[in-house]
């Protein structure tokens, strides 16, 4: 997993992003079992007690499950992994949509051409 | 369990250089720190004061509860600024020399290390590059299973791609009950790694905090702050 991380964020938190990025696009799939903390943390290049925050983080809302003998788990929750998938579209087209306006379109005016490019193609 | 380092009231005066004033400070063990200061701010003082190469001129230091001396040596691997190791030697003589010297010295690991980086054990020491050298220096430095690592500027003259394993040697090599000190201002490289930062100033420290309490409070990197709070 190529793990893209800046200095300006708290790491921890950009590390459960792309772990849950990871989950969405498919890198992690439902019931796979997680590396080692300490071969995650090599992998990202971030300090082992930094991604055990995170992976502490992901176990507390679910999506991932530790069992005592065997290591980390991502969750096998299909539902759960579908919500997520279904807050990250949102929170996406939410972001759009704020750039858009700062280049002078209303909502509305994005959205007659996002259904004029879906329909009929790039021009 | 003690903390790994205990520094009171330590002061470190060269005649009429004051190096260290009035520093007071605790390291944990388990933690990866950065000791970050402009030239002549301190570190290297500070370093050699934790491996007994300096007496405090008041104030005291303690390593694991005790004064430097042979028994702190047994548990700290200190990588100095210069390299030490007599250009006739062979990379792999420096290893036996290493296994010979500390008990807690891993050959195996040492050999593995040396392989992922392509160094040919047969080569002497003076036919290596300077950045070659300080690779060789860390495998060694790295490779005992010690309780506190201090590595002084352990990245200065290595190629980027060279830096990312050896973070990852640091990252991989050091046990749950080990501290890693690293000295630098190569900040923005080594950031990451990092669980806490010391600031250090015309001899004292100014910040000892978590890297994470930095970028939560004040939103920026660590390499950032770093340029404002010594901005010249």
């Amino acid at each position: 997993m190529q793990w893209e991380l800046d200095s300006e964020r708290p790491v921890y938190i950009q590390l459960i992003e792309q772990i849950q990025a990871g989950i969405i696009s498919g890198v992690f799939k439902p019931g796979d079992k997680l590396p080692s903390v300490r071969d995650l943390a090599a992998e990202a290049t971030v300090n082992p007690n930094t991604m055990q925050k995170a992976l502490s983080e992901l176990e507390r809302i679910g999506l991932v499950y530790a069992n005592r003998t065997s290591g980390r788990f991502i969750t096998s929750d299909e539902g759960m992994i579908a919500k997520l998938k279904g807050e990250s579209a949102k929170e996406q087209v939410i972001d759009f949509i704020e750039r858009m306006k700062l280049i002078g379109f209303s909502p509305e005016e994005t959205l007659a051409l996002v259904t004029d490019i879906v329909r009929n193609g790039k021009r | 369990m003690s903390a790994i380092l205990e520094c009171k009231s330590l002061t470190k005066k060269f005649t009429t250089l004051t190096a260290l004033s009035n520093v007071n400070l605790t390291l944990e063990r388990g933690r990866i720190i950065g000791l970050l200061g402009p030239n002549g701010s301190g570190k290297t003082t500070m370093i050699k004061l934790i491996n007994g190469l300096l007496v405090p001129t008041s104030g005291t230091i303690l390593v694991d509860g005790k004064a430097p001396g042979t028994d702190t040596k047994k548990i700290v691997s200190y990588l100095p600024e210069k390299t030490y190791l007599p250009d006739w030697m062979k990379i792999s003589d420096t290893i036996e020399f290493f296994h010979d010297f500390y008990p807690d010295f891993d050959s195996k690991r040492a050999n593995e290390m040396l392989d992922r980086l392509h160094l040919d054990a047969s080569r002497r020491m003076k036919t290596l590059s300077k950045g070659t050298k300080e690779k060789v220096q860390l495998i060694l430095v790295m490779s005992r299973n010690a309780d506190l690592y201090c590595l002084d500027e352990p990245i200065g003259g290595v190629d980027p791609a060279a830096r990312d394993y050896i973070l990852n040697t640091i990252i991989s090599n050091y046990n749950e009950n080990a501290t890693v000190l690293i000295s630098t201002h190569l900040i923005a490289d080594i950031e990451k790694v990092l669980d806490e930062v010391v600031f250090i100033k015309d001899g004292t420290v100014t910040l000892h905090s978590s890297v994470e309490d930095i970028r939560t409070k004040e939103g920026k990197s660590v390499d950032t702050l770093f340029r404002e709070v010594f901005k010249c």
